[in-house]
């Protein structure tokens, strides 16, 4: 009778554990190992990339050529605590670009979730026939080889110093002198959109933020938003910023006014690190979206993790017709350039003229 | 809450004076410096009570009829109206006086703004708050000196003040640097600094100079039109447009100048900006 019992819950935990395996998609997960198709090949890959399970990723690549673990890993994983490395594959999507008897490619969009939000990356992964089993040659990384050097870096850095005083009449240090210098009201099919330029007129750096408030035809407010990150926070003296603000669900028609408002904040800053947007061209990207591409060069010595990329579209008299941002994920090593894209609505590819882009970055504080 | 203890006790003083008695009476001062004390001189015999009230505080204390009551100057800090009563089994008397604002000795100085580009006209302002020791504002007028000093320049203004407020307003000057300027009565003087820091970028030119597949870029020394240099960490704009797209750096300035490098394919045209001001363009020829 005791052992009748023991085996019992022996049974009863062994049909627990395959069911919840199976629950879990263990056996999606095993047929997608099998890679007996090239879309299985790189179904298996991606599930074990989000699994973060590197290693049994690198072995399902085809090693033909010659693909280093250590190129791989941070290819995929990030380094140098870029937004990759704070970022987990949420969701993917695969379409059949060519395929043979022994070779193929698959068009891939990676859907990663981020600290920033969610990003997307396109690529197309050739997937070769290895025996029965279809195997995707991941392509060797080109990750920068800068040579060993001293780069002397002396740019300026500010401080605020000194406490406030609260006494009436002390001495104080006014916040610094901004200026919006350009804003447009843009209708979207779902929003209104407030875009425009803000410029640091001062001598000292500013941290700022650009609020908008909708007005009715009576003057009362209707909605109130701010840039969040669709602004380059830290102007340095003379700077200009793009800034995008979104009242989602609000019709142009509804808006009589609008009243903007801009909060500069005294703030230390450093001239460091200095970023050139080099080779900026409007192109269509692989899913024949127009995008705004060119790569980021960081000119200091200092490791920039995480990069954002603001460009501003201007129509032909100038004017500020939209704003787009794009969050770069890799890091920032100095004098290697990185790759960037970011999205422009097709309407506005038709009117745009000219662009502007201006680089947000932001970097550790170093041990 | 101190001003409706006041509005209370005076009004206990108005209900209890039909019951006012002849034989106590009270005598103060007609006004009085803040902070000096005070002797009110009474009649009658007895004990009563004595209240001081002044518009910061009430006070109460014992006294003896047909002496003099020594109000200290503590009690006496807050300019203003007071009234001293007295009350006795037989009914209360009372008599006002005023305490009037000592010496002045404190400068409360406003000075705006913090930094100013040079050259603007009306754009510096600065008011003085004239009081005594107390915190009470000199109502009488005083004659407050502001005097200016930048690099070696110096001059002083003299202005009265209007219930207890001197202010002054000027255009910055055409150099730049620390403007002090120091507000002064009698023997106090409250300094503030005011940083006249170069206008917008006046004249702003690059030259270029080609190396190999790359153009380095240098400005002129960038000064605004009066000839101050723009300073060190001041943003400039360099845009390359060539065959292989826009390219462009923003780049601080470092002693008096910006500089940039650009690697590039075929012809191009390069351009420079300081914030909203606009430089010279250039058209280069471009390496094979």
């Amino acid at each position: 009778m005791r052992f009748g019992l023991t085996l019992l819950i022996v049974v009863l935990t062994a049909v627990l554990l395959i069911a919840g395996w199976v629950q879990s998609g263990g056996m999606k997960l095993r047929a997608e190992r099998a890679a007996s198709t090239p879309e299985e090949a790189v179904r298996a890959l991606l599930a074990d990339i989000q699994a973060h399970n590197w290693e049994h990723a690198y072995a399902l690549l085809d090693h033909a050529n010659d693909i280093q673990k250590t190129d791989f890993i941070p290819d995929i994983a990030g380094t140098d605590g870029s937004l990759r490395t704070y970022s987990s594959l949420q969701s993917f999507d695969i379409w059949p670009v060519h395929a043979d008897a022994t070779h193929a490619t698959l068009r891939v969009r990676m859907n990663w979730s981020s600290a920033v939000g969610s990003l997307d990356d396109v690529r197309d992964w050739p997937v070769v026939r290895d025996g029965s089993v279809w195997k995707v040659v991941w392509p060797k990384p080109n990750f920068a080889n800068v040579p060993l050097q001293v780069l002397p870096v002396n740019y300026l850095r500010w401080d605020v110093i000194g406490k406030r005083s609260d006494e009436f009449g002390s001495a104080a240090v006014d916040s610094p002198q901004v200026r919006i210098i350009s804003m447009n009201a843009v209708e979207r099919p779902d929003s209104v959109v407030i875009v425009g330029e803000v410029e640091n007129e001062d001598t000292v750096p500013a941290y700022l933020n650009v609020s908008a408030t909708l007005l009715k035809p009576d003057g009362s407010p209707l909605a109130k938003q701010d840039s969040f990150d669709e602004i380059a926070h830290s102007l340095l003296p003379k700077q200009v910023s793009p800034y995008r603000i979104d009242f989602p669900g609000i019709r142009l028609n509804q808006v009589k006014s609008v009243r903007m408002d801009v909060h500069p904040l005294l703030v230390p800053a450093s001239a460091d690190p200095v970023i050139s947007v080099e080779n900026q061209n409007v192109n269509k990207d692989a899913l024949g979206r127009t995008v705004l591409k060119g790569a980021l060069i960081n000119q200091s010595g200092q490791v920039v993790n995480i990069a954002q990329v603001l460009a501003v579209f201007y129509d032909s008299s100038g004017k500020a017709i939209w704003v787009s941002d794009g969050y770069v994920d890799q890091a920032l090593l100095p004098q290697a350039p990185v790759p960037f894209a970011v999205d422009i609505p097709a309407d506005v590819a038709n009117r745009m003229h000219d662009y502007h882009v201006v680089v947000n970055h932001y970097t550790a504080p170093s041990a | 809450m101190r001003r409706l203890i006041r509005k209370l006790c005076f009004g206990i003083v108005c209900a209890a004076l039909p019951a006012l008695s002849q034989k106590v009476a009270i005598q103060a001062p007609s006004s009085v410096s803040a902070g000096s004390s005070l002797a009110i001189t009474t009649t009658g015999s007895g004990s009563a009570t004595l209240y001081l009230i002044g518009p910061s505080h009430v006070r109460k204390q014992s006294i003896k009829l047909g002496q003099e009551v020594e109000i200290s100057g503590q009690d006496l800090a807050a300019s203003g109206n007071y009234q001293a009563v007295t009350c006795d089994s037989e009914g209360c008397v009372s008599a006002l006086f005023q305490v009037l604002p000592a010496k002045p000795i404190r400068l409360a100085f406003m000075l705006h703004p913090s930094r100013v580009p040079v050259s603007t006209p009306k754009a510096v302002n600065g008011a003085a708050l004239v009081s005594d020791r107390y915190h009470n504002t000199v109502i009488a007028p005083t004659r407050v000196d502001f005097h200016l000093s930048l690099g070696g320049e110096s001059s002083t203004r003299s202005v009265e003040s209007v219930r207890g407020i001197a202010w002054f307003e000027m255009g910055s000057r055409p150099k730049q640097g620390a403007l002090q300027v120091v507000a002064s009565v009698d023997d106090t003087a409250e300094p503030r600094v005011i940083q006249q820091v170069a206008a917008e970028a006046c004249g702003l030119r690059m030259s270029a100079a080609p190396s190999g597949h790359f153009v380095k870029l240098q400005t002129d020394p960038i000064r605004d039109c009066g000839g101050n240099p723009l300073p060190d960490g001041t943003i400039v704009s360099f845009t390359k447009t060539d065959a292989a797209g826009k390219s462009t750096v923003d780049t601080p300035i470092k002693k008096d100048k910006a500089t940039a490098q650009f690697e590039v394919s075929g012809p191009a045209h390069i351009s420079v900006a300081c914030g909203v001001v606009v430089g010279n363009e250039l058209t280069l020829g471009g390496r094979p």
